[in-house]
């Protein structure tokens, strides 16, 4: 398909917000394509690392934050130790992800982002992993309702491996610090992502 | 009073776009002994030059202050400048207002005019208290002295031989040959490395205006241009001149416990061995480390053996004092270690293999006979996988320059892979192909239409082991796809490096090296085989990574200007030399004890009648002027012609005071 470089892109914006926040140098790669060859994932991934950190250099946010490069990052960090330019690539591509997180760029259409939403909220909201909450809330915001609930969730259940009633964390002034480390570090990502590049 | 004349440079745009000179040359008025002050566009251009000259004559000026960039860049031009307006060539002084200023300050421009007033005015300061000196000449000893017995070392020697110039060629090893030796056809043409190399071998040996040191060091250095008095230690070769060359103490030897240097241990090699068979001087050495009667004292076996007698245990390492006039220092490199490479299997796989180890492997001559068989069982291989860039473009490996050759040895490698065995396939990861030079990029072309030499856009992140094959993971960026060969032999296109002593070396000579050993040349486009130190050249991968005609042509370049150097029969000396004052020397041997160069000798004087005294003196010739003396003496008996005491107060003074801003 035909892809048109945006040269106002390449200027400015993406690049720099990257590398600010993940403080890697990324115009430092020369492409050799170490991370690609190594990454265990890449042959699932619609842009492999090398070429995720070309679509950077080059500004093409709407491309690559709309691929799963980033969310199919197991971090295994075999990118980062063998990158022969020392750069951190798995923590670009958890950068990418908080970046996306935030809104500021085009989300991936694919459910993984959504399957990390639905864990974090979980803890924020119960302290621990509400796991029929999650399952089921993850379920119908990926438009899959009935995944995995005939057998194994219907036998968990009856097992008492999963139980409807959240466990909560029951020092209620643990879970207001809970609830507000969780404000404070979405806070601090927002103004930092958000922040004007200096 | 001083009559001085300030002359202020805008170096078109270099200086002048950050400094004001026009502020600083009105400023050079107000000093006092100044008479006149000019700025121009070029000052060291034939009519800025002339300016001074004419400003000389028409004010009658006697000192000189030329405000414009390094000394280094231009004294030598202003000091000729004023000499030929009948000044004393050391009555000048540069203030250097680019170097110091305007490259430096170009984000403050106010602040970097008033520096530029200020350095101005050190220089006017110091100017005042100039003495004149007159050059001095010393006596050139016309022999020469190259270290490093590989291509470049062998080119520069024969070259300066060829002029009738002596010249002493000292190489660590027991033969000379080096690196090209060990390699078995060269890039772009393919004709064998030895064929053309063994001739120039052997014209070393027959030359009679070459002596060849073979297995000695250079282990001290002392003195200057014209006169370089070096050590060189002889390691003992137990064996004497009697030698033959015969060779049947080698083949009787019963110790093969070591493995062979030159062939890259691929092979074991006895402990009384000459490199390879086309060694110059054809003449074994015993390897006392291994060698059993060295360790047990019994064995004796070549001295039974040989026809000559020429078996000599008793010898000893020897120190040989000699004195050169220039010296060429061509060490040339060694191959990154690859076992620095995890990835790579940390040198312990042992079919993985570093480039020169592949050039045995596949040379008629090499440890299996020109047969590329793998070095763990021997059997004859199918897919052979080269890797580019091992310990090169590595900022993690510390190594992030390119080592310039591996593109196309690689290339030649494949080649002769393919001619050797046709039925072999060869892969190729690179990251970029760098083939500039003649008939380089058709080399390269030529491998991947010709030979089907299949080229791969990426770096080897993984090489393992799979049963008897070994497994490369590598990607084709190009193509955005992972791969993973299945390979019988990698050969890795290991960098260059310098020699592990490279610095050792530089540090006897006091040339300067950079972070990774490699040497400093004077000017990286001007003078390139030239070093910092005078009469100290260099030549070939001790600089930088270079291929071989590149070599051949610096080793030349320096034999041109060593001949160039001998060609005169005296040689001009700075006289900004130390100087003592015996009336007030202590006698208490500071000087002596501190000067590097050896230049102060004390002696028993009568420095007044009836007064005999212990006093330090100067030997003119062998001072370099570094002034170690001046700071050490506790009685302020020794000055520095050129920068005595008087001169440097004056700067400092004017230095730590306020800027006049009557301006």
């Amino acid at each position: 398909m035909k892809y048109e470089l945006q040269l106002k892109n390449i200027k400015e914006g993406f690049r720099k917000d990257v590398e600010r926040l993940s403080q890697q140098k990324i115009s430092n790669c020369y492409q050799c394509g170490k991370c690609s060859a190594g990454c265990p994932v890449a042959y699932a991934m619609e842009y492999p690392p090398t070429m995720a950190m070309r679509m950077i250099q080059l500004g093409m946010h709407d491309r690559l934050m709309s691929a799963n490069t980033s969310w199919f990052c197991v971090s295994c960090e075999t990118c980062t130790t063998r990158c022969p330019r020392e750069i951190d690539i798995a923590k670009v591509m958890d950068t990418l992800k908080i970046m996306a997180q935030a809104g500021k760029y085009k989300l991936s259409d694919n459910e993984i982002p959504i399957f990390d939403w639905i864990f974090l909220k979980s803890i924020e909201l119960t302290g621990k992993i509400y796991e029929i909450g999650m399952i089921g809330a993850y379920n119908m915001l990926s438009l899959n309702p009935f995944k995995d609930v005939f057998p194994m969730g219907v036998k968990m259940i009856l097992k008492g491996k999963i139980s409807f009633i959240p466990h909560l964390i029951y020092n209620p002034i643990e879970m207001i610090k809970n609830i507000r480390m969780f404000k404070r570090i979405k806070k601090k990502d927002r103004e930092r992502i958000y922040e004007k590049n200096a | 009073m001083a009559r001085i004349g300030v002359f202020v440079c805008h170096c078109g745009t270099n200086i002048a776009g950050v400094v004001d000179v026009t502020r600083v040359a009105k400023y050079a008025e107000t000093l006092p002994g100044v008479r006149i002050s000019v700025d121009y566009k070029y000052m060291c251009s034939d009519p800025g030059q002339n300016t001074i000259i004419d400003a000389v004559k028409k004010y009658n000026l006697d000192r000189i202050v030329v405000a414009a960039c390094s000394p280094r860049m231009h004294e030598g031009t202003f000091r000729k400048t004023i000499e030929r307006a009948g000044l004393n060539p050391y009555l000048m002084e540069m203030a250097n207002i680019r170097e110091h200023v305007s490259w430096v300050h170009s984000d403050d421009k106010e602040l970097a005019t008033q520096k530029a007033m200020k350095v101005m005015e050190m220089a006017v300061a110091k100017v005042r208290r100039s003495e004149a000196l007159s050059k001095m000449f010393a006596s050139i000893e016309k022999r020469a002295l190259v270290i490093g017995g590989g291509i470049a070392g062998i080119q520069a020697a024969l070259d300066i031989a060829g002029a009738g110039y002596k010249v002493v060629l000292v190489e660590k090893e027991p033969s000379i040959g080096g690196r090209m030796a060990q390699l078995d056809k060269t890039f772009p043409t393919l004709d064998c490395s030895a064929c053309i190399l063994t001739p120039k071998m052997v014209a070393v040996s027959q030359d009679p205006n070459i002596t060849l040191m073979t297995y000695a060091e250079v282990v001290e250095v002392c003195g200057y241009v014209g006169q370089f008095d070096v050590k060189i230690k002889q390691k003992a070769k137990s064996v004497n001149s009697k030698c033959i060359g015969c060779g049947v103490c080698v083949t009787k030897c019963p110790n093969r416990k070591s493995l062979s240097e030159f062939n890259e241990k691929l092979a074991p090699r006895k402990a009384i061995y000459t490199p390879f068979p086309q060694a110059v001087p054809n003449v074994p050495v015993i390897d006392r480390e291994t060698c059993t009667f060295f360790k047990t004292g019994k064995c004796k076996i070549c001295e039974k053996v040989c026809p000559t007698g020429a078996i000599e245990y008793t010898q000893q390492d020897e120190i040989i004092k000699e004195k050169f006039g220039a010296v060429v220092v061509a060490t040339g490199f060694n191959i990154y270690d690859h076992s620095n490479y995890g990835e790579y299997g940390y040198g312990e796989i042992k079919d993985v293999i570093s480039s020169l180890q592949f050039e045995r492997l596949i040379n008629s001559s090499g440890p299996t006979d020109g047969h590329v068989v793998r070095p763990s069982d021997h059997k004859e291989v199918k897919n052979v996988v080269f890797i580019q860039c091992v310990g090169s473009r590595d900022e993690s490996k510390h190594r992030p320059y390119c080592s310039r050759v591996c593109c196309m040895y690689t290339a030649k490698q494949a080649m002769l892979l393919k001619d050797h065995y046709p039925e072999t396939q060869s892969y190729v990861f690179y990251i970029d192909i760098r083939s500039a030079g003649k008939n380089y990029e058709e080399f390269v072309q030529k491998a991947q239409n010709d030979y089907g030499v299949v080229y791969l856009r990426g770096r080897v992140s993984k090489i393992y082991e799979r049963g008897d094959k070994l497994i490369v993971k590598g990607a084709d960026t190009l193509s955005g796809a992972q791969v993973e060969v299945e390979a019988d032999m990698v050969v890795l296109a290991n960098g260059l490096e310098p020699k592990a002593n490279a610095k050792e070396l530089a540090q006897l000579f006091h040339m300067s090296y950079d972070q990774y050993g490699f040497y400093n040349e004077l000017h990286p486009k001007l003078a390139p085989v030239e070093t910092a130190i005078s009469g100290v050249f260099v030549a070939g991968c001790c600089i930088s990574p270079k291929d071989i005609p590149d070599t051949v042509a610096q080793a030349s370049a320096t034999a041109a200007k060593v001949c160039a150097l001998f060609s005169k029969e005296k040689l001009e000396v700075e006289p900004l030399i130390a100087n003592v004052n015996q009336l007030t020397c202590s006698g208490c041997e500071t000087c002596y004890n501190v000067c590097p160069y050896s230049a102060i000798e004390m002696e028993d004087k009568e420095v007044r009648r009836g007064d005999m005294r212990h006093v330090a003196k100067v030997l003119e010739s062998v001072c370099k002027g570094c002034g170690a003396c001046v700071g050490s003496c506790y009685c302020k008996a020794v000055d520095l012609k050129g920068f005595s005491d008087r001169q440097v107060m004056n700067q400092i003074e004017t230095a730590t005071t306020e800027l006049s801003t009557n301006d």
